[in-house]
């Protein structure tokens, strides 16, 4: 095992950045998640990581190797694909012990660690097959045993359970947790599921066009979002996000905006130089966070606009007059009955604020 | 079901018109089927009243028509061999590096290769020959053919090597394997299928070529069977027809075979990658 370091790194495809100046480190021991939306660059810093692209500036570093212009065979790192990349002429057996082919182990030792490996993740009766034999979930796992089967010191995973379906992807999540709390092995995991990277890691580097927005455990990146970007990402459904008209008076923040009813915010450092530069702010409520009531510290009041029951719970959407929409989280034992008009209630402790940037405005004892 | 009048008509009507173009083509085929073994064959086609092999005898003690299809394996094989080696690694390099122009590089050759193996080359290549001194040589053939092949090779090979993702080299590689040896564990056996379609028709154009060897060689002893088969007509020109059929089947024996033997093996489908 070892930890990861990124100084300065840059990677860019003609005139497109794909990486822009990341620096972060990434301790032993810990799995972090690189959570973003498509075209981000978090495959590319994967892919920095693994060797399969060169940073065009900055460098990178396993332990306290500088790896940045070594070839992946020689990062001591395994590597979980998108699409498996199992080869199609090899079978079960031979697929997950090829690293070890290639380490010049001797055939009785390969069937014996493949075996091994393949027991563990449930797939030791397959090994005779051919990839093509065997169904998506077995494939996936059989590239997770090809990753285990040797010893490395950084485990990387590009989306490798985007291709399952949902309920699969469920159990194979719950098992990667499991594995990685038993073996504490170094990973670095892509996703555009950030109900995975919550679920899934010890810390999420959350990133927009390059760059890297926040990097923090996952409650913090719920709890305290950084920008307006990170906020609409996390979360399902994500953060409802409100703007509003902001005004200080009296040691106390005033919000508005049509069909809110906000209390006075207490007065927070943060607050007067964001409102003093732009008092056009956004609000921010989780939709867990919202009631079906008016009788609330804090009420926001708009139409009907749907209203899907998912079991345990209901999705209740609002449109407020101008346009934005307002989805609430609302357990199905409350038995409540909508009408055209509808008020969600929430509490003052629940409210995030952004600057007209976009950044979080921090509590003083922050 | 009950079929209408009309429909009833128009079935019977196309069944007929098939079955005549169908016999049309058959036709050819039965004569090169049963002329062989005639001993009195003639152009028209004719079941022999007796099956004899006395043609195949008189075409085996042909000393220079035996030769030629020697002559011929070893061009054809030559060339096979040449160009599936090169085509395979000039298709993995263009399709896998970042040489720039790679495009245009592939398209432009294509357009060249008709020219080459054309036969408004054949005075330049014959003076390029003669000059290297490769004239009346098997290398000379196998050379041109080569040079002909090799783009329209390269295209098919790089264009299925294209559809190949490029992960299982990465992963191979991210496993411990140094470049070559990703290209040899695991490149190249999901390549094979493309080769094996690449070389069967590599050989199948050498095995009947005629004018490039016609040309560029002299002696009686490295023609191929394509021009040794004009052993068979008389000097008034005119062919020996009963000998014509049965060297003509044998000629065509290794093509067939080929063709049975890499469906056998192979089935002419491709491996792809693996369902996502």
């Amino acid at each position: 095992m070892a930890s990861i370091s990124f100084q300065n790194v840059t990677k860019s495809f003609g005139d497109f950045n794909a990486v822009s100046n990341a620096t972060f480190e990434i301790n032993d021991g810990e799995f972090i998640c690189l959570l973003g939306p498509s075209g981000c660059g978090k495959t590319t810093s994967l892919r920095m990581i693994a060797g399969l692209e060169t940073p065009t500036s900055g460098r990178i570093y396993i332990g306290d190797r500088d790896v940045t212009a070594l070839h992946p065979r020689d990062r001591k790192i395994s590597m979980v694909f998108q699409d498996y990349a199992l080869y199609p002429h090899m079978n079960i057996s031979d697929n997950i012990s090829y690293p070890l082919k290639v380490r010049g182990e001797n055939e009785a030792t390969r069937g014996e660690r493949a075996q091994e490996v393949a027991d563990v993740l449930k797939i030791g009766h397959l090994l005779d097959r051919l990839p093509a034999q065997i169904s998506g979930g077995q494939q996936q796992r059989t590239s997770l045993a090809r990753a285990l089967v040797n010893p490395s010191q950084v485990y990387l995973f590009d989306e490798p359970l985007s291709n399952l379906d949902a309920k699969l992807r469920l159990e194979a999540r719950g098992f990667l947790h499991h594995l990685q709390h038993s073996m504490g092995m170094t990973s670095v995991y892509v996703t555009h599921d950030q109900a995975e990277a919550m679920a899934l890691a010890t810390r999420v580097a959350v990133m927009d066009q390059g760059r890297i927005v926040q990097f923090a455990t996952p409650m913090e990146i719920y709890r305290k979002p950084a920008t307006t970007f990170v906020a609409n990402f996390v979360g399902n459904p994500p953060m409802n996000l409100l703007p509003v008209e902001a005004m200080v008076a009296d040691n106390v923040l005033k919000v508005r905006a049509e069909g809110l009813e906000v209390a006075d915010i207490p007065m927070q450092r943060s607050f007067a130089e964001a409102v003093a530069v732009n008092p056009k702010i956004t609000m921010g409520v989780r939709p867990e966070h919202l009631r079906a009531t008016a009788e609330a510290e804090n009420v926001v009041r708009g139409k009907l606009f749907a209203n899907e029951n998912m079991g345990a719970e209901k999705l209740v959407t609002i449109e407020r007059p101008d346009a934005a929409r307002f989805t609430a989280r609302i357990f199905t034992d409350d038995d409540i009955i909508l009408t055209e008009d509808v008020a969600l209630g929430f509490s003052s402790k629940h409210i995030t604020l952004f600057d007209a940037d976009g950044n979080r405005l921090a509590l003083d004892d922050e | 079901m009950t079929l209408s009048f009309h429909q009833m008509l128009s079935r019977i009507s196309f069944s007929v018109l098939t079955a005549i173009i169908g016999i049309a083509f058959a036709l050819p085929l039965l004569w090169f089927l049963f002329a062989p073994f005639n001993a009195r064959a003639e152009l028209g086609l004719e079941i022999p009243a007796v099956f004899t092999l006395q043609n195949f005898y008189t075409v085996f003690e042909n000393k220079f028509a035996m030769r030629g299809l020697l002559n011929s394996f070893i061009q054809s094989v030559g060339g096979v061999v040449l160009v599936g080696i090169s085509a395979t690694l000039a298709a993995y390099a263009l399709s896998r590096s970042d040489v720039p122009g790679k495009k245009s590089i592939t398209y432009i050759l294509l357009l060249f290769s008709s020219v080459v193996s054309g036969s408004a080359a054949m005075v330049p290549i014959f003076l390029i020959i003669s000059s290297l001194g490769l004239i009346d040589t098997h290398i000379a053939v196998i050379l041109v053919f080569a040079g002909g092949l090799l783009p329209t090779a390269m295209f098919i090979l790089r264009d299925f090597i294209d559809g190949i993702p490029k992960s299982y080299e990465e992963s191979a590689m991210v496993a411990g394997a140094s470049s070559m040896q990703a290209f040899r564990d695991v490149a190249l056996p999901v390549i094979r299928p493309g080769i094996v379609v690449v070389v069967v028709w590599a050989f199948v154009n050498i095995w009947g070529s005629f004018l490039i060897p016609f040309i560029l060689l002299r002696s009686d002893e490295l023609m191929p069977a394509s021009v040794a088969i004009y052993s068979f007509y008389s000097e008034a020109g005119t062919p020996i027809v009963t000998l014509l059929a049965a060297y003509a089947l044998i000629y065509s024996f290794p093509v067939i075979s080929l063709y049975l033997f890499v469906n056998w093996k192979f089935g002419f489908r491709f491996f792809g990658g693996i369902k996502a």
